[in-house]
């Protein structure tokens, strides 16, 4: 067991602090402070750095062009490159470009041609949409979309909430109920058109986030054709899980990228400012609570990067994912609340990144599965039976 | 909150900018005939806020400009893009003088 970096992951993390610190974040001082868009000509400037890197595209698999990283030092990147001020939600802006929705890797090669390709091309743009107003956190039995089969087509009913880009998507990947009695196997994966008639945006869902805001979408009499289910009938569960399971890694990542640089922040305050005649380092309160976020940031890192590891060697990595997603995100919350507060008035301002990330990190308790439900998967997964 | 805007129309007027909050929100500006020519938002750069944002409004646009209505509110930027495209769906673009300025990926609603 190493718990080094090889010289390769070294240079890489170098290299991605060093693009984020010199390309990133000057650009921000000139940005809304909730921005989460790059005007056009650095975006553009920036994609070609990061192709002439050769770190484009990231996380599309290697048989589909992708750099042919592994899963650690993908994790490892992802912790540097959300160390800016709109780091959480868009971490460099999107210039290392994106995957696209994982699920369609798995798609029949007709799909690939339909939605993948284009997605990888840049040509179009996919959402995830699972949350219904019924819940979220137990999809096998909160899903009241359904889907009726009607002649070669399935006709589906039903809303969605909290749903992300789905406003601006050309298609989407939904889940819909199309057997009643059968509980997590009777839901389907579907892949919808969004220019269909009876797909409908209804409303913009405001949240703590000003910006990379979700949505919520009614299916009026969607018609989607048979050729449109992913995977198989009635085995949409399976699709939804993997992908909720695997997310849970760069998702921790993001949190601790920003507990990292809140931290640093906080240090080289804490080194600077002065009160009743000595800097703020020197007074314990002040030590213990640096000493406290380091602790926070250490144990999500390893627990991330180990989660990250079994997943990298194609083992059972559900618990350990769950374990890195609840710890990163809470601890995350703590540092940067920490830091805040070191950082006294000026840190609740919009002159600092940190009152964004306040906002932004206290959603990711709840994003992606909160922290109860985290906790049930490892509880179900180390008591060894199923919980209904 | 309601999804469209609701508030009262205001002459754009110097008294009627300088009695204006400081605090971050949306506002729309129309013309004499009520058209609405722009949306904008006062954001975390502005510096007073409301007032300065809609300061520069009646600067930029001129004579064009005669009426506006605004909202505090915190979630700016989502705000700012919802009303964006509400006021895409219902006439069909964006209002004149958003048209040079498209946010790069503006969603639809309907």
């Amino acid at each position: 067991m190493d718990l080094e970096l090889s010289e390769e992951q070294r240079i890489i993390v170098d290299t991605i602090r060093r693009f984020v610190r010199e390309e990133i974040a000057p650009l921000e001082a000139d940005l809304d402070p909730d921005a989460s868009e790059l005007h056009s000509d650095d975006r553009d400037r920036l994609v070609a750095k990061v192709r002439e890197m050769g770190f484009y595209g990231l996380d599309i698999p290697a048989r589909y062009g992708g750099p042919d990283i592994d899963i650690v030092t993908r994790t490892l990147m992802a912790i540097e490159m959300s160390q800016h001020r709109a780091g959480l939600y868009a971490p460099c802006y999107g210039v290392f470009g994106g995957a696209g929705l994982a699920q369609l890797y798995e798609a029949s090669e007709d799909q690939k041609q339909r939605y993948l390709y284009p997605t990888l091309r840049g040509e179009k743009h996919g959402f995830f949409g699972l949350t219904e107003p019924s819940g979220g956190s137990d999809p096998a039995r909160a899903i009241q979309t359904t889907a009726v089969k009607d002649g070669d087509d399935w006709v589906l009913n039903g809303s969605k909430i909290f749903i992300s880009g789905a406003d601006t998507a050309d298609f989407g990947i939904t889940f819909a109920r199309t057997d009643s009695a059968r509980g997590r196997e009777g839901i389907t994966c579907f892949i919808v058109d969004t220019d269909s008639p009876g797909f409908h945006v209804r409303r913009v869902v405001h949240t703590l986030r000003s910006t990379s805001y979700a949505t919520e979408l009614q299916y009026d009499n969607l018609r989607v054709p048979a050729a449109n289910v992913l995977g198989e009938v009635n085995r949409g569960f399976a699709i939804a899980n993997d992908r909720l399971t695997r997310q849970r890694i760069p998702y921790s990542a993001a949190c601790i990228g920003v507990a990292v640089k809140a931290q640093e922040m906080a240090i080289a305050y804490a080194n600077q400012r002065e009160t009743f005649g000595d800097r703020l380092a020197s007074r314990q309160a002040i030590q213990w609570m640096i000493v406290d976020n380091e602790i926070d940031i250490r144990t999500s890192r390893w627990l991330t990067l180990a989660a990250a590891d079994k997943a990298n060697r194609d083992q059972p990595f559900r618990t350990e994912a769950a374990m890195a997603k609840l710890v990163s995100t809470e601890a995350g919350g703590r540092v940067v609340d920490r830091s805040m507060q070191i950082h006294g008035g000026y840190g609740m301002t919009k002159d600092l990144p940190l009152e964004r990330w306040y906002r932004e990190i206290r959603i990711r308790r709840i994003g992606e599965g909160p922290s109860e439900v985290q906790r049930l998967i490892m509880a179900r997964d180390l008591l060894g039976g199923s919980f209904h | 909150m309601q999804l469209r805007m609701s508030g009262p129309w205001r002459d754009l007027t110097a008294a009627n900018i300088a009695a204006l909050p400081g605090q971050l929100g949306v506002f729309q500006v129309a013309d004499a005939g009520g058209n609405v020519i722009h949306i904008g938002f006062a954001g975390g750069r502005s510096l007073f806020g409301l007032r300065s944002a809609l300061a520069d409004e009646a600067r930029n646009l001129g004579a064009q400009a005669t009426s506006f209505r605004y909202e505090v509110n915190m979630q700016y930027q989502s705000r700012y893009k919802e009303l964006l495209m509400l006021h895409a769906a219902d006439y069909g673009d964006l209002p004149e003088h958003n048209r040079t300025d498209r946010p790069a990926r503006l969603g639809r609603l309907g």
